[in-house]
């Protein structure tokens, strides 16, 4: 495999990767710094790129007006709330299928996968009716256990394909030392499948940030995250591009800190370990 | 205490059975090894005492005590796995120390044990680092110091030296021989070896297909093999077994007689045959012969060092004291 | 291998798993198919009856349905092959030897973490605005009339911002796919002398097919549910109501459960086609 490449090649390579890389990046990029900017030179013809007067302001007032804040606890709450609550269900039912597998166990994964593919447009209306009766309606506690049963087919998934990584022989060893099932997972496959765990919670943590369709659908005011507090300014009122990129900001950026965390696990749970 | 009886136990995979009804008893202290080739049910058998898996049927009894529906924690036995079974996320010491942090066990009682097994396995200057760092003897010591301070009615080992260099085994297996001198446990010891088998056992149990073939002293089998397979499996080089003409000699269906059992001449004995390799190993000649008429090629093992090459004929005389008489079933006849 | 012991604490340990999934299917899904054969407006009247086929009939029969199917397939489509295309040629490149080729991998990657509401939002006004948008502003610059993009353009830009979105997905993916190429047999094929382009269409495409097809199969079941971009950017008007957004309309806009309820239906069926080509994947890798 190995070979020499010419230095020319090279700079040609990097040229063109970097020139794509940036313009994909391009649309966060301009937005990172329209938020610096004041209205005005936010809409400036012709744009202005780097060179203006940088400013919080528009920070200031997000902030101020529209109860950031809320959101992002919001946010923060719906997406950890239901990635914990789905490791808690996932890891035992993981480790059983990766460890005393039945005859039955592939077909159990992937009718968990196929529960993944049920749109969700199809069974709006009877979530949205039992939300209601239930009074789940825009609580926090609902989307939890909404976007927790979505994400859940993943987190199995993704964990059973670590666990299976890790040799039987260990936790039978565990067993042999006097482990019993509770110490056997919380002494010996917990600790060694940390890294596996930990980006199955980043991935689920993103996926559950960025849903938009339960969000919207099934929020108003209170339990709103931010999705839907981006969402409420689709419909424009005046000069407001550099309030806009200041909220988008804010709701993309701790997300794209994690993601790029998580870019490396990413192709296996996003594939269900058929891309490796 | 470390009895072991298994009572009828056979083993279902499915429909396969792998362990028909087999009746075996390990005296407490002793050195039982089950050797066998690799498929014969040598480690089913092993995982069914520890517990690992569940038996089909019969009994297993710990002490006198039924254990058939024990699971492994509550047997009070200790293993050591082929591949060691390290856990990778803790140290040496913690790794050590898990089976009695499982069991409870007061903290200091803990330290002391395990700076006495530190010290027994020169383990004393690892005790820090994790089994990543380690080397593969050192990891089967660690191995083998989880298993010792839980003080177990009995030691089960699965191949434990498979993954080890030829020099190294050899000490390993002097080290846990050593260690069975000095625990006076009992252990259950898995290979496929038969060389190990025939140095660290008190008794060995050879297993084909789930069947028990023999059981007895290492130098039963060497001398009074129940039938060909056992004949054939133990000692090295393997016993040249003759049938057809020179068999009915004896009035036998087959008869066998070890290589070291065999007399070399350049002019004179009772077969003649052509050399093919000969291989020198300095203290001993192990000699392949060919065209000996007696069906398969013949092996001699003679002491010392002999001048023969390849092609040269060569002359066979068994020593009649230690032919092996079996019948038409491969069965041994007195 | 196991014992009866862990036998069945493992299936103690899986049971509330299934439970709550077998729930989560079946409960709505059972409501759902419930509803379609009902004529039911809550704000009209509640429960009027069973309607037989009725509302199948008319999901299919109303003028909004098969412009809804059209601009679903398009946008899927659009939005496939212009991921797939240029996912394969940015994997391609992205897998050539250069200077901060992490960098350039995060730059990349980037978009897939966008929340879907702030990149509809993003290129709606600040690239897409015909006034004040930068495409605006590019379109003065080279002295052409600005584009309504959303309006005129509605499906083009709509496929736009989920490319955007989704190219990042493909490349990953793809990228993964070339790397566990075996470099071993494309320098076998430089020695058999075939050329750069021979190579790519007898051993690089050929290699990249499962992932390939693995890429359309999730990107299909995701792209048919689409909804924040099209809520956020033209709330489905100018021919950009997809089948997922007509649904939406019927059960909370127009509150007509029975009909939204059998589109819904026809929905899952539809899902539940391509689901079926990426299980068969899917399960024969379980096997291996």
């Amino acid at each position: 495999m190995a070979r020499a490449v010419t230095q020319q090649r090279k700079i040609i390579n990097t040229t063109a990767a970097w020139a794509v890389g940036l313009l994909i990046f391009f649309p966060i990029l301009w937005t990172i710094l329209t938020s610096f900017k004041t209205e005005a030179t936010a809409i400036a013809d012709p744009p202005v790129f780097l060179a203006f007067d940088w400013t919080l302001e528009n920070y200031g007032v997000v902030l101020e007006r529209s109860n950031y804040a809320r959101f992002l606890w919001n946010s923060i709450i719906i997406a950890g709330g239901s990635t914990i609550l789905g490791l808690i269900i996932a890891v035992p039912a993981a480790w059983s299928m990766a460890f005393v597998p039945s005859r039955k166990t592939k077909d159990i994964l992937l009718w968990m996968l196929s529960t993944k593919m049920l749109p969700a447009v199809g069974v709006l209306y009877p979530i949205y009716l039992i939300f209601i009766k239930m009074g789940l309606l825009d609580t926090r506690a609902g989307l939890i256990i909404v976007l927790m049963l979505m994400n859940l087919p993943i987190i199995v998934w993704m964990l059973y394909t670590y666990f299976k990584e890790i040799p039987g022989e260990i936790l039978e060893a565990g067993r042999m030392d006097g482990a019993g099932l509770k110490d056997e997972i919380l002494f010996i496959l917990t600790p060694m499948a940390i890294p596996g765990i930990a980006s199955t919670m980043l991935l689920n943590f993103i996926l559950a940030w960025n849903e938009a369709f339960w969000t919207l659908n099934l929020t108003a005011a209170k339990a709103a995250p931010l999705t839907a507090f981006i969402a409420s300014y689709s419909s424009p009122e005046g000069l407001f591009f550099a309030k806009l990129s200041a909220a988008s900001t804010m709701a993309i950026a701790p997300i794209l800190i994690l993601g790029w965390f998580s870019q490396k696990q990413l192709v296996s749970g996003l594939t269900f370990g058929a891309v490796k | 205490m470390g009895q072991i009886q298994l009572n009828q136990v056979t083993k279902s995979f499915g429909d396969v059975q792998v362990i028909p009804p087999l009746d075996l008893t390990i005296e407490d202290g002793e050195f039982t090894v089950f050797v066998g080739p690799s498929g014969c049910g040598k480690s089913t058998l092993l995982r069914l005492i520890a517990g690992l898996e569940d038996i089909t049927s019969g009994h297993i009894a710990i002490d006198g005590a039924d254990a058939t529906n024990l699971p492994p924690a509550k047997r009070g036995l200790a293993m050591v796995f082929q591949s060691y079974a390290l856990y990778p996320h803790m140290s040496v010491r913690k790794n050590i120390a898990f089976p009695m942090r499982m069991a409870k066990m007061p903290e200091d009682e803990q330290n002391r044990r395990i700076e006495a097994a530190a010290k027994a396995l020169n383990l004393t200057d690892y005790l820090d680092r994790r089994p990543g760092q380690l080397s593969g003897g050192q990891r089967q010591r660690v191995a083998i110091g989880r298993a010792i301070v839980r003080e177990p009615s009995a030691f089960l080992f699965d191949e434990p030296l498979s993954n080890l260099d030829a020099a190294l085994r050899v000490g390993m297996r002097l080290e846990i021989s050593e260690m069975h001198e000095r625990l006076k446990a009992t252990m259950i010891y898995v290979t496929h070896d038969q060389v190990e088998a025939m140095t660290m056992a008190d008794k060995i149990v050879v297993l084909r297909a789930g069947f028990i073939e023999q059981v007895g002293s290492p130098l039963e089998l060497y001398h009074k093999p129940r039938n060909t397979f056992v004949a054939g499996f133990i000692g090295s080089p393997k016993m040249n077994l003759i049938e057809g003409p020179e068999a009915q000699k004896h009035g036998v269906h087959t008869i066998g007689i070890r290589p070291e059992h065999v007399q070399v001449s350049k002019t004179e004995g009772t077969w003649k045959g052509t050399v093919g390799v000969a291989e020198h190993l300095g203290s001993d000649t192990y000699i392949h012969v060919h065209e000996t008429g007696l069906g398969d090629l013949f092996t001699v093992r003679i002491s010392g060092d002999i001048p023969v090459r390849h092609g040269d004929t060569i002359f066979l005389t068994p020593d009649m004291e230690q032919l092996h008489k079996f019948d038409e079933n491969g069965l041994r006849l007195p | 291998m196991a014992t009866q012991h862990s036998r069945s604490a493992a299936r103690m340990m899986l049971a509330p798993a299934v439970v709550l999934l077998l729930g989560w299917m079946l409960v709505p899904l059972i409501m759902t198919l419930y509803f379609s054969f009902k004529k039911y407006l809550p704000l009209r009247g509640g429960d009027l009856g069973w309607a037989g086929f009725d509302n199948y009939v008319r999901f299919v029969t109303s003028s909004a349905f098969w412009p809804s199917v059209q601009a679903t397939l398009i946008i899927v489509g659009g939005t496939l092959l212009i991921t797939v295309v240029f996912g394969v040629l940015l994997g391609l490149l992205l897998n050539q030897p250069m200077w901060g080729q992490g960098v350039v991998r995060i730059l990349v990657i980037a978009p897939f973490f966008v929340m879907p509401t702030v990149s509809a939002l993003v290129w709606k006004n600040m690239f897409m605005d015909p006034v004040n948008g930068l495409f605006a502003h590019l379109w003065k610059f080279f002295g052409a009339e600005p584009v309504v993009w959303l309006s005129d353009a509605s499906l083009f830009s709509i496929i736009t911002i989920v490319s955007w979105q989704w190219l990042p997905f493909a490349t990953l993916i793809l990228l993964t796919a070339i790397q566990s190429l075996d470099g071993e047999q494309l320098e076998a094929s430089e020695m058999d002398g075939a050329p750069v382009l021979k190579r790519f269409y007898y051993i690089v495409l050929p290699h990249l097919g499962r992932a390939i097809t693995i890429v359309i199969l999730i990107e299909t079941i995701f792209l048919l549910s689409i909804f924040a971009e099209i809520f956020v950017t033209t709330g489905g008007a100018f021919g950009s109501r997809t089948l997922t957004y007509l649904i939406f309309q019927r059960v909370l806009e127009s509150q007509n459960v029975g009909l939204g309820s059998a589109g819904g239906v026809y929905a899952i069926i539809l899902a539940n086609i391509v689901a079926i080509f990426l299980m068969r994947i899917v399960g024969k890798n379980l096997d291996a």
